[in-house]
């Protein structure tokens, strides 16, 4: 049985892990919140966009754009959102596993993807297995504003553009609730699917186009695909912290856990050594007898 | 009087909701004026200031782009910034503009000469909104 010193250091070293991981849960659920408040104000602006661009795209057949048009497949851009920071359970685990697996099994040579990376964890990851990363941006903030993410976005849309790839993806966790956040695999380019998915939700309106439509798709879509990114981005924020605070919240079950059995160890040790003690007194008294 | 519910909407949550008479906006191809009972529309708007009539009052609103949508009773902006006067960092503007003026006298490629002048005139149309230079 190890010394009672020793029993009595671990259980101090427990309680100030456990100390830590409470702050941190407690800090993660404030940080939830305002999350979640983020992403509800985000939703007016996805969903107007949404109902523009769906009655544009369904409402006049004669307008195309090469965004709503599906081509020949060179190339693929993948956006994997990560967190800047570990101490999140599986939440960065499960969607590099996804994204990794993806890639490895719908290319064979380098040249037929491209990596944009948010979050330090998945670009490092992309980086320590030799695949190129196109793109990256970290240190965004844990309540990113539109402005920290739009030269990103931005970019990446422009990617699509250039023809530089032929199909967008992206992979984030989705927040379902606090405890539940799934590997969330989206195709955020081209945009053909979104007429049908939206066209009972805005058949109400049809609208005068000034000038005319391609010039408005030609503002809106690129303006569409960046909220699209964005709302990844805050949604994937969202659940890093509901991750984080769950997996905090369980390392400190485990540290009271932990703390209850070495404080029984650590009793039953001193009563053993007490016994010993009196074993011994006596024992040295008879011996005096 | 009738009236028209204009909402300017960006990612970052919405930025007013209220009741006015009038909005004019510049859009890419021109000058827009709209009144309550205006048929349902869409226009790209330019990096300029939005400017709202209400009863006796006006206000300004700067939009960095985005669009305006426009429904007999409602006019929505999306853009993926938009400011009040008051919401202007003024501080910040005044940086990116020397920021960006910097960057066009170095006139590097191509892409960022484009991306300065965007720059700049954000941070104008921004100053502008907030010094009230109309």
């Amino acid at each position: 049985m190890a010394s009672l010193r020793e029993i009595k250091g671990r259980i101090n070293s427990t309680k100030k892990t456990k100390q830590i991981t409470k702050a941190m849960q407690m800090v993660s659920a404030s940080k939830l919140n305002r999350a979640e408040e983020n992403a509800k104000a985000f939703v007016p602006y996805s969903e107007k966009i949404q109902e523009v661009v769906a009655s544009i795209a369904q409402g006049g057949g004669d307008a195309s754009h090469p965004m709503l048009e599906e081509r020949e497949v060179k190339r693929t851009g993948y956006v994997v959102i990560t967190s800047d920071r570990g101490l999140a359970g599986a939440y960065n685990a499960s969607i590099l596993r996804k994204a990794y697996q993806d890639i490895r099994n719908n290319h064979t040579s380098a040249d037929e993807y491209k990596i944009i990376a948010i979050g330090r964890i998945g670009r490092d990851f992309f980086r320590k297995r030799n695949m190129a990363v196109d793109k990256e941006i970290t240190g965004i903030a844990d309540q990113p504003d539109f402005e920290d993410i739009k030269e990103l976005a931005s970019e990446t849309v422009q990617l699509y553009t250039d023809e530089e790839i032929d199909e967008l993806h992206i992979y984030y966790n989705h927040y379902v609730s606090a405890i539940t956040q799934e590997v969330q695999k989206t195709k955020v380019l081209p945009l053909n699917d979104i007429s049908a998915e939206q066209a009972t939700k805005s058949s109400s309106a049809s609208y005068e186009y000034e000038p005319n439509q391609e010039e408005i798709l030609a503002v809106l879509l690129p303006q569409y695909a960046e909220s699209l990114i964005y709302g990844s981005l805050i949604d994937s924020k969202a659940s890093e912290h509901a991750a984080r605070m769950t997996a905090m919240k369980s390392a400190t079950d485990n540290a009271d856990d932990l703390i209850d059995d070495l404080s029984l160890t650590y009793n039953r040790a001193r009563q053993a050594a007490i016994t010993q003690e009196i074993t011994e007194i006596v024992g040295g008294a008879s011996a005096l007898e | 009087m009738s009236t028209l519910t204009v909402s300017v909407v960006t990612p970052d949550g919405p930025v007013l909701e209220e009741e006015f008479n009038m909005v004019s906006a510049k859009a890419e191809s021109g000058e827009l004026g709209i009144l309550p009972g205006h048929i349902p529309m869409v226009a790209p708007l330019t990096i300029s200031a939005v400017r709202l009539k209400g009863d006796g009052a006006s206000q300004r609103v700067a939009v960095s782009g985005g669009f305006l949508e426009v429904r007999p009773d409602k006019v929505t902006i999306l853009a993926q910034s938009a400011e009040r006067p008051s919401d202007i960092d003024v501080e910040r503007a005044r940086k990116a503009k020397e920021r960006a003026e910097r960057r066009l006298k170095d006139k590097q490629s191509d892409i960022d000469f484009q991306r300065a002048e965007l720059a700049l005139k954000r941070a104008i149309n921004r100053l502008d909104v907030y010094n009230n230079n109309f």
